[in-house]
């Protein structure tokens, strides 16, 4: 298998990229979806505020 | 005195869901079928090769008795919630724990007792011997009262909900990985001539301590689901 | 001088402190990664008997401590909202378990990644990968049974319940694995076991800190979404400067 082979020619890569990588894009996913959340609940209350106020 | 009410309430409640089983005898039959069937699937699956099968089989009926036992505990409590039944046992003065264990039981004996039966002429099926056999049925009589148990507290959360039957497997299947992990351990232990005795007392032990607080945590989980 | 702690556990002192908390969170959690691998890349020094491949249990491991931990937590905090009823515990609850689920993740992730090298299989049904495999099916069905009930205090108070149940049975799972485990006579390499390095140590507690310090910032920014969205019909929420402001 030419991934054996690479992943003992490189093990440093093969670390870093396969096991801190990733978490990081996890990492980064996760706060990406938070920024979001709490961008989309701030825009829904507003919503409800405006519609609160005209009435 | 009080000690008898209660077991006269649980006597009362077993006999009540016995009879309500009894007159929808299909679904029990239903249950039955799908083990049979789900069971018969793996050597058409893996190959016809008794050895292999010979090694498998407790691992097979075990997983099939509990994808089985997870098929009907969505009736559990649903039928009694549509007709208004549960609302009046919440309000019974009785504990709701007692009245929960005597569901729990009638549940095993309409679901899980069955499969109990006819577990041996699937052994045969697969090729088990005569001692294994026995081993299996002593932990499958232990092993699948607990997974009605568990399988309570399940079906009590998810009581009403949209898509309840797969989100009730997805909540209750990982718990019962104890259970199938010692059920099928003790067969492979017969098989090896290793002693059994660890195994099945530690399935007794699960089936106490699912006996003390089980009831008493689905009697919770129904009081949350149906305020 | 007393400090008011009841104070903090209302949702509105709650929202601002964890406001004003999670900058400093999330900047000393990114400087102690820094760190951390620093230390554990170019300090730490190459085991002999794993090579370089060791060099995973520096994430591998903390992740796998904070999933672990953060069940405990949460199941703690939804204890603690089923029994004095506080709207907050059942929130933090919530917000913990999407972060556990990831964590449990990742450290599955990295042990099949370790295990390639080490076992020569991405899986082996060793023991901790079983148990923490286990450990995300019960984060899936926590969170799964939080969002299938519409009606919020009765999706939180079912899914405390779950998340009690689960942790009770936590260590059941953990033994009968185990013993499963050596009965089929599972692997014998471990993570830990032979002495580890002073540098190594180092870098896996600054790790473990620094997970522990983004898993705490992730979750408050994540439980003040929560708090804005089940409290919008109050006063107060009205009155925030980011809701009053629009950007």
């Amino acid at each position: 298998m030419w991934l054996d082979i690479w992943m003992r020619e490189n093990p440093i890569t093969y670390v870093l990229l396969g096991s801190y990588a990733v978490a990081m894009a996890i990492f980064l996913v996760e706060i990406a979806l938070v920024r979001h959340k709490r961008a989309l609940t701030l825009q829904q209350v507003r919503l409800m505020q405006e519609a609160g106020e005209e009435e | 005195m009080k000690k008898s009410t209660m077991i006269d309430l649980l006597w009362v409640v077993t006999r009540r869901d016995l009879v309500l089983a009894m007159r929808r005898r299909a679904d029990v039959l239903t249950t039955l079928i799908f083990f049979v069937m789900v069971v018969s699937l793996f050597p058409l699956g893996v190959g016809p090769e008794m050895d292999m099968l010979r090694k498998m089989a407790p691992g097979v009926l075990w997983v099939a008795a509990l994808l089985s036992s997870m098929l009907s505990l969505g009736r559990l409590f649903s039928a009694d919630h549509l007709d208004g039944t549960l609302e009046q046992m919440l309000l019974v003065p009785q504990s709701l724990s007692m009245l929960v264990l005597g569901k729990m039981i009638a549940h095993w004996m309409v679901a899980g007792l069955p499969l109990v039966l006819m577990a041996p002429v699937l052994g045969i099926q697969f090729d088990m011997s005569a001692e294994a056999i026995g081993v299996l049925i002593l932990g499958l009589l232990l092993g699948t009262p607990i997974l009605s148990m568990l399988g309570a507290i399940g079906a009590a959360l998810t009581l009403g909900l949209r898509g309840g039957g797969v989100l009730l497997s997805l909540l209750v299947l990982p718990l019962c990985i104890p259970v199938l992990i010692f059920g099928t351990g003790a067969v492979d232990a017969v098989s090896s001539g290793l002693s059994v005795a660890s195994h099945l007392s530690l399935l007794g032990a699960m089936l106490v301590l699912a006996l003390v607080f089980t009831p008493w945590v689905t009697a919770q989980a129904l009081r949350i689901s149906m305020e | 001088m007393a400090i008011n702690w009841f104070k903090y556990s209302a949702p509105t002192t709650f929202y601002s402190l964890a406001g004003k908390l999670i900058p400093w969170f999330a900047v000393a959690a990114a400087a102690l990664f820094a760190v951390g691998m620093y230390i554990g890349f170019y300090i730490a020094p190459v085991d002999y008997q794993q090579g370089e491949f060791y060099r995973i249990i520096f994430i591998h491991v903390p992740a796998s401590i904070l999933s672990m931990f953060l069940y405990l937590i949460m199941a703690g905090y939804a204890a603690m909202g089923l029994i004095f009823n506080t709207r907050l515990s059942a929130m933090m609850a919530t917000a913990i378990a999407p972060t556990g689920a990831l964590f449990a993740f990742i450290s599955l992730w990295t042990g099949a990644l370790w295990g390639k090298p080490m076992w020569g299989a991405w899986w082996v049904w060793d023991a901790r990968l079983t148990s923490e495999l286990i450990l995300l099916f019960l984060y899936l069905g926590f969170i799964a049974l939080h969002a299938s009930i519409d009606d919020p205090r009765r999706a939180d108070r079912a899914s405390a319940l779950l998340a009690i149940v689960g942790s009770v049975n936590v260590p059941i799972i953990y033994f009968s694995v185990k013993w499963w485990n050596t009965l089929h006579q599972g692997s014998t390499i471990k993570f830990s076991g032979t002495s580890m390095h002073v540098a190594m140590q180092q870098a896996m507690f600054i790790m473990l800190v620094a997970c522990w310090l983004y898993a705490i910032a992730v979750i408050l920014a994540r439980v003040r979404s929560i708090i804005l969205e089940r409290e919008r019909h109050t006063k107060w929420i009205n009155e925030l400067p980011e809701v009053k402001h629009v950007a």
